[in-house]
C-alpha cells in the first residue's frame, strides 16, 4: 500500500475584484464547493458506476433496433404477426424468478452470509440457464413451424432481439459463474470484501437489467401491432 | 501527514516483454499501440487518396505497378471505375473509423486522461486492453475487405469459408463509400462488383470496431468519473479531459446504434432478411424471388439505414474532433503563457456540441426522400450547432490575446488547427441549409467540408498532440526544424487540397465519380483537379518527413532535461519523463489550481502547476481578468 | 515566426477569397426557384466569405501582434476571459446563424411543402443501374399500370408496363427527358434496384430515387435546351456514367411529342437532343 500526500489546506476560494453574485466566473478554477477535496472513491464503485454506463450504451442497442422494429412494421405492407410460442411464458416467469434469487444473494453477501449467498447465487445460475433453454425450445418451436429469420419482417426481428438479449444473457450466466467461483475463497480482509461487494452489485444491476429488458421486448413482440 | 490509498499500485509492473509491450495493460503502452495503429492505418489511407488523385487527374494511364498489385483492379494498369469505388470506400472507412477515432480518442486520451486526472491507470486495464485488440482484429479484417476479391490469392482461402466469402467479379474490395448505403449495400453480389465478400467483412469489421470503441469509452468514462485525485474537481480538469470525456459519451451512445444497424445488414445479407431491401426490386436483370441468386425481399426501408447510420455518423464527426479542440485549447494556452479565455464557456460549448451532435443527423439526408418538414428542423438545429463552435474559435483568439506566444511546432499546429477549423466548419452553414442542399449534397463542396474540419483540422490536432506530448512519452524532443517543414507544407497543402475543391462544389462536380470525361459541364475544372492533385501530392510527400521525424525522435531526438520543458501546469509534466508504470511513482498528486495558471501576477515563475501548494491564485472567480 | 505565420495565413486567406472570384461559379440556371435560390446562396457565402475572412485575420494579427519577443520579465496578461463577450458573442452568432437557417428554409419550403399545382407536366422516372427509363403517360395523360414482374430489360420493358392495360397504349418510354418550359412539371421518381439521385446542375434541383418509394417532387423550368443529368448517389461501378440529358422545349414541340407513339416518340427525340445544343455556361 503506497502513501498519498495530502494538506489540510483547501483551495483558494477569494473572490477576486468585482466577483459579484450569479453567474460563476469563467476561471476554471474549480468549483467552490468542498467536494473538491473529497477522497477519491472508493475501487467499488467503479464497477457500479462502469456497470451503469455499459448498460447505458446496451440500452442504446436495444433503442436502436426497437426504433428499427417500430419504423418497420410501421411502413411495411408485409408484416405477417408471429403466434407466439406458448413456452415463453415460462421463459418470463424463470428470469423473474431468478432476479429475486439474485437480489437474496446480494443481500446475503451484504450480511456476510456467505454460504447463503452461494446458495443463492447457484439457484439463480441455474433459473438463468432454465430460461436460456426455455428460449431455445422457443426457437426450435418456430423453427418446426417452418418460421425462420427471414420468413417474414415480425420473424426476423423476433430472432434477432431474443438472440442478441439470450447473448447479453450468457454474458450475465458467464459473470455469475464467476462470482461463484470467487465466493468459495473466502477472505476477511476488508479492502477485497468491499470489492467483493461491488462485484457482486454490478452483476447483479446487469441481471436485472436483462430482466426489465427481457420483459420489454416481450411486450415490444407481442402487444406493438 | 499520509494515508493509505488503496487504489495505487493494483497491478505490479510487468516485467516480461510481451506483458510490457505488446499484452500490456498499462494505458500509456495502449495509448502507443493505439497510435502506432493509427499512423499505419492512415498511411494506407494515404496511398489510398494518392490512387485516386492519380486516376481523376491522368485518367487511362497505366501504372504497371498497379497491375502488379492489383491484378483485377488494375488490368494493364489502368484503374477500374470499380477499383476507384473501393479505394473510396476503403479510404473513407480506414479514415473515419482506425485513424480519426483511434489516435485521438484512444491514442492520446489514453495516455494522457489518466495522468492529467491524477489515476494511476483507467478504471478497467483489461478492458482497455481488450478494447485495443479487438480495434486492431477490426483494422485486420478491414484489410482482407480489400483482398478477398475474385477467386485468386488470398480469395481462394476465404472462398472456402462458404458462399458469403467469395467476391464480386473483378473488384478489390466493398463498394459503398464510408457510409454503404442500402440496398446497395445489403443486396449481395447481385448487384455488382464490390458487393460481395468484402462488403460482407466491410460489415463486419465495422461491427467489431463498434465493440472496441464501447469498451474504450466504458472506460473513458468511469475513470473520469471515479478516479480524479484529491483537488482535481470537474471545473479543475484540463480542458483535453473534458473533450476526452464528451467524446467518450458521445461514443457511448452512438456506436450501439450503427452496430444495430450493421447486425441488421449483415442479416440481410446473408439470411435473407428484408429489414434495408423493399419489395419488387430488379437488378441486374433479375426480379427479387425469381432467381436463386437473388431471393425474395419485401417491405424493407433504405432510409432506415440511412437514419442508424447517420445517428451515429454525425456524432462520429465531432469523436473526430473534439479531443483536437481539448488539445489545441490546452495547447494553446499552454504556449501563449495564458490561461484558456473562458474555461466555462468552452466547457458549456464541448458540452451543448456533444448534445446538440445527436439531433442533427437528418442533415445528411434532405434529399433522401424523408418528410420535408423534419428536413427544416433538422435544418435549423443544424445552423444551432454552429454557435457554440464559432465561441470556440472567439475563446481561442482571446486566449491569444494578450499572450506571450512561443512559436513551438506543437503551437504551429494548433494555431493551424484554429485556422482549417474555421476554413472547414464555416461551410457548414451553406451544407446545413435544406434548400442550398439542393445543389450542393454530394458534390466536392461537401468532400472540402468535411475532409478540412473533421479530416485534416483533427489531424493537426493530433500533430499538435504529438509535438507536444511525445518529450513526455518518449524523453526525446521531436526534430522543431523538420517539425516546421512538415507544418509549412502541410498547412499549405491542404489549403491547395481543399479551398479548390469547393469550387468544383459550386461548379457541380459530383463525389463519387470515378471519371469526370463524360460530362460536358465539368471540363472547366480540369486545371482545378489538377492543381488538387498536385498539391495532394506534395502534401503527402511532407508526411514522410513527419514519419521519418517520428522513428528518427524516438531513439535519437534531442533528450528531454527536466519533466516539464515546456514550462506547463498539468499534471503530466508533474511526473518523471516517461511517467512510471503507476503514473505517479506510488504518491498520487494533489491538486490546489486550475489547470491554465499562467502569468499569475505575483507568482515567481510565470505559471503555476496545479499542484503548487504554495502559490496565491488572485482570484477564484475571473471577472477581473480582462481589466489592463 | 509569428509574423511569417501571419503572413501566410493571411496569404492563403487572400487566395482563397479570390479564387471564388475567378469566374467559376454555378452553371446558368434555368429554373423559376433558382434566382431565389442563388440569391440565399450568396447571402450565406457571403456571410461565410466574411466569417472567414474575418477570423483569419484575427488569428494573424494575434500572431503578429503576440508573439513572445524574448524580453525577459514580461508575462502574458492575466485573464480568464470575460462573460460579458461571451454573451455577446454567442448571442451575435446565434442570431445571424438561426436566420441564416431560417431564411435557408423559403426555397425549400416553396418546393417541397406541397403538391404540385393541377395541371403539371408528369412525368415518371425509373432509375435503374446505370440507366434512366422516362415514362411519359401520352396523350391520354394518364400513366399505363407497371409491375415489377413485367419487368424484362431484355425485351426492352425497363418499367415494367402492362401492355394489358388501356392507359399503357399511347405511354412512351425514352431514356432521355423531355419537359415544357414554363409549365410546372412533376416527376414520380423510382427506382429498380439501388438508390440514385436525379441531378440537373442547371436546374439547382435534386432528389434521392429510393427503391421501394414513388417521391414525387415537381419544379418549373424557364429556359429552352439541352442540359446533362447526372446520378449524384454512389449506386455502383458504372455510377459515373449513368447520364441523360433534360431537354426542355417550348409548348408545341412538347405537344407534338406527346402525340406521338412509341417508335416515332423516339426518333423525336433523338432529332430533339441533336437540334439543341449543350449550353455553353
Amino acid at each position: 500500500m503506497a502513501t498519498m500526500v495530502t494538506s489540510t489546506r483547501r483551495p483558494s476560494t477569494k473572490k477576486g475584484p468585482g466577483a459579484g453574485p450569479g453567474m460563476p466566473g469563467p476561471n476554471g478554477n474549480g468549483s467552490k464547493r468542498k467536494d473538491a477535496f473529497r477522497e477519491p472513491d472508493s475501487r467499488g464503485n467503479r464497477y457500479r458506476i462502469g456497470m451503469w454506463v455499459a448498460l447505458a450504451s446496451i440500452a442504446m442497442m436495444f433503442t436502436s433496433l426497437s426504433s428499427a422494429y417500430i419504423v418497420r412494421s410501421g411502413t411495411a405492407n408485409d408484416w405477417v404477426p408471429l403466434a407466439m410460442p406458448r413456452i415463453l411464458f415460462a421463459s418470463t416467469a424463470l428470469i423473474l424468478i431468478s432476479s429475486v434469487t439474485l437480489e437474496f444473494a446480494r443481500r446475503k453477501l451484504k450480511r456476510s452470509l456467505d454460504s447463503e449467498y452461494t446458495k443463492y447465487l447457484l439457484t439463480t445460475a441455474l433459473l438463468g440457464l432454465g430460461f436460456l433453454i426455455s428460449q431455445v425450445v422457443a426457437w426450435r418451436q418456430l423453427a418446426a413451424q417452418g418460421v425462420y429469420v427471414s420468413s417474414h419482417p415480425h420473424s426476423s426481428f423476433f430472432y434477432l432481439l431474443t438472440g442478441a438479449h439470450a447473448v447479453h444473457l450468457l454474458g450475465g450466466l458467464l459473470a455469475l459463474t464467476f462470482l461463484w467461483l470467487r465466493s468459495r475463497h473466502r477472505t476477511f480482509e476488508p479492502a477485497l470484501a468491499g470489492k467483493k461487494q461491488a462485484t457482486a452489485d454490478a452483476v447483479t444491476i446487469y441481471w436485472h437489467f436483462m430482466d426489465g429488458l427481457w420483459i420489454y421486448l416481450f411486450l415490444l413482440l407481442f402487444l406493438w401491432r | 501527514m499520509s494515508e493509505t490509498h488503496e487504489g495505487v499500485h493494483r497491478h505490479p509492473a510487468p516485467t516480461g516483454f510481451i506483458r510490457k509491450y505488446i499484452f500490456s495493460i498499462d494505458h500509456k503502452v495502449i495509448g502507443i499501440q493505439y497510435i502506432m495503429l493509427a499512423l499505419v492505418a492512415v498511411l494506407v489511407g494515404m496511398a489510398m487518396s494518392l490512387l485516386m488523385r492519380m486516376n481523376l487527374s491522368w485518367p487511362g494511364t497505366s501504372w504497371p505497378i498497379l497491375e502488379t498489385l492489383f491484378p483485377t483492379g488494375a488490368p494493364g494498369g489502368v484503374m477500374t471505375p470499380e477499383f476507384y469505388l473501393s479505394l473510396v470506400t476503403m479510404h473513407g472507412t480506414i479514415m473515419v473509423f482506425f485513424v480519426l477515432t483511434t489516435a485521438p480518442q484512444g491514442g492520446f486520451g489514453n495516455y494522457f486522461l489518466p495522468i492529467q486526472i491524477g489515476a494511476e491507470d483507467m478504471a478497467f486495464p483489461v478492458l482497455n486492453m481488450l478494447s485495443f485488440w479487438v480495434t486492431l482484429v477490426g483494422f485486420i479484417v478491414i484489410l482482407m475487405a480489400i483482398f478477398v476479391e475474385g477467386n485468386q490469392g488470398l480469395g481462394q482461402w476465404f472462398a472456402a469459408l462458404g458462399p458469403s466469402f467469395t467476391g464480386g467479379s473483378g473488384t478489390v474490395g466493398p463498394i459503398g463509400g464510408w457510409t454503404g448505403y442500402a440496398p446497395l449495400s445489403a443486396l449481395g453480389k447481385i448487384a455488382g462488383p464490390g458487393q460481395g465478400a468484402g462488403m460482407n467483412l466491410w460489415v463486419i469489421s465495422i461491427a467489431i470496431f463498434c465493440v472496441g470503441s464501447l469498451l474504450g469509452a466504458l472506460n473513458f468514462i468511469t475513470t473520469l468519473l471515479n478516479m480524479r485525485t484529491k483537488g482535481m474537481s470537474l471545473m479543475r480538469m484540463p480542458l483535453t479531459c473534458w473533450a476526452w470525456f464528451t467524446t467518450a459519451v458521445l461514443a457511448l451512445l452512438s456506436f450501439p446504434v450503427l452496430l444495430g444497424g450493421g447486425i441488421l445488414l449483415l442479416l440481410d445479407r446473408v439470411a435473407n432478411t428484408s429489414f434495408f431491401i423493399p419489395g419488387g426490386l430488379y437488378v441486374s436483370g433479375l426480379l427479387s424471388g425469381t432467381n436463386p441468386n437473388f431471393p425474395l425481399h419485401t417491405g424493407g426501408s433504405p432510409i432506415l439505414w440511412q437514419h442508424l447510420f447517420w445517428f451515429f455518423g454525425h456524432p462520429e464527426v465531432y469523436i473526430a474532433i473534439l479531443p483536437g479542440m481539448g488539445a489545441t485549447s490546452h495547447i494553446l494556452a499552454t504556449f501563449a503563457r495564458k490561461p484558456v479565455f473562458g474555461y466555462r464557456a468552452m466547457v458549456f460549448a464541448i458540452f451543448a456540441i456533444g448534445l446538440l451532435g445527436f439531433f442533427v443527423w437528418g442533415h445528411h439526408m434532405f434529399m433522401s426522400g424523408m418528410s420535408p418538414y423534419s428536413a427544416i428542423a433538422f435544418s435549423v438545429l443544424t445552423l444551432s450547432i454552429g454557435v457554440p463552435s464559432a465561441v470556440k474559435t472567439f475563446n481561442w483568439l482571446g486566449t491569444l490575446w494578450g499572450g506571450r506566444i512561443r512559436f513551438t511546432v506543437a503551437m504551429l499546429f494548433a494555431l493551424g488547427f484554429v485556422s482549417l477549423f474555421v476554413a472547414g466548419g464555416i461551410t457548414g452553414l451553406i451544407l446545413g441549409q435544406s434548400s442550398l442542399d439542393l445543389p450542393m449534397h454530394d458534390t466536392y463542396l461537401v468532400t472540402a467540408h468535411f475532409h478540412l474540419v473533421m479530416g485534416v483540422a483533427s489531424i493537426f490536432g493530433m500533430f499538435a498532440a504529438l509535438y507536444f506530448w511525445f518529450p513526455k512519452m518518449f524523453g526525446r524532443f521531436m526534430s522543431e526544424s523538420l517539425g516546421r517543414i512538415h507544418f509549412w507544407l502541410t498547412f499549405i497543402g491542404v489549403y491547395a487540397i481543399f479551398v479548390p475543391m469547393h469550387i468544383m462544389g459550386i461548379v457541380g462536380m459530383p463525389r463519387r465519380f470515378s471519371s469526370f470525361t463524360e460530362y460536358e459541364y465539368l471540363r472547366s475544372l480540369d486545371p482545378l483537379v489538377m492543381l488538387v492533385s498536385v498539391a495532394a501530392i506534395i502534401t503527402i510527400g511532407a508526411q514522410l518527413l513527419f514519419y521519418f521525424n517520428v522513428v528518427w525522435s524516438v531513439f535519437k531526438g534531442k533528450r528531454v532535461e527536466n519533466d516539464n520543458p515546456w514550462e506547463a501546469t498539468t499534471l503530466e509534466w508533474n511526473t518523471a519523463t516517461p511517467p512510471p508504470h503507476d503514473n505517479f511513482a506510488g504518491v498520487l498528486p494533489v491538486v490546489y489550481h486550475g489547470p491554465y495558471e499562467f502569468a499569475v501576477p505575483g507568482a515567481p515563475r510565470d505559471y503555476v502547476m496545479q499542484t503548487d501548494m504554495e502559490a496565491e491564485v488572485p482570484s477564484g472567480n475571473g471577472h477581473n481578468g480582462h481589466k489592463h | 515566426m509569428g509574423r511569417v505565420l501571419a503572413v501566410i495565413i493571411w496569404i492563403l486567406t487572400l487566395l482563397s477569397v479570390l479564387l471564388f472570384f475567378s469566374g467559376w461559379w454555378f452553371p446558368e440556371a434555368i429554373s423559376e426557384h433558382a434566382p431565389a435560390l442563388d440569391r440565399q446562396f450568396l447571402i450565406t457565402i457571403i456571410v461565410v466569405g466574411l466569417s472567414f475572412t474575418a477570423a483569419q485575420i484575427g488569428l494573424g494579427w494575434m500572431v503578429w501582434k503576440y508573439r513572445d519577443t524574448g524580453k525577459p520579465g514580461e508575462r502574458a496578461l492575466y485573464s480568464h476571459g470575460s462573460n460579458r463577450l461571451e454573451v455577446l458573442w454567442t448571442v451575435i452568432t446565434a442570431v445571424v446563424f438561426i436566420t441564416l437557417g431560417v431564411m435557408g428554409q423559403s426555397v425549400w419550403a416553396s418546393l417541397r411543402l406541397h403538391d404540385a399545382p393541377p395541371g403539371s407536366y408528369q412525368v415518371s422516372v425509373v432509375a435503374q443501374q446505370f440507366q434512366w427509363n422516362f415514362h411519359y403517360p401520352g396523350k391520354d395523360g394518364k400513366f399505363g399500370r407497371t409491375d415489377p414482374t413485367l419487368i424484362d430489360d431484355s425485351a426492352l420493358n425497363f418499367v415494367g408496363l402492362d401492355p394489358g392495360d388501356a392507359a399503357s397504349a399511347d405511354d412512351s418510354v425514352t431514356a432521355a427527358l423531355a419537359i415544357p418550359v414554363n409549365r410546372p412539371v412533376e416527376l414520380r421518381l423510382r427506382s429498380k434496384d439501388v438508390i440514385h439521385n436525379f441531378w440537373v446542375p442547371q436546374l439547382r434541383f435534386k432528389q434521392d430515387l429510393v427503391p421501394g418509394m414513388e417521391i414525387k417532387v415537381h419544379f418549373t423550368a424557364n429556359r429552352v435546351g439541352r442540359y446533362e443529368l447526372a446520378c449524384a448517389e454512389l449506386c455502383g461501378q458504372l455510377h459515373f456514367k449513368m447520364k441523360s440529358y433534360m431537354l426542355v422545349l417550348p409548348e408545341d414541340e412538347i405537344q407534338q411529342l406527346q402525340a406521338l407513339p412509341q417508335a416515332d416518340f423516339q426518333t423525336k427525340m433523338t432529332e430533339l437532343l441533336a437540334k439543341y445544343p449543350l449550353p455553353t455556361k
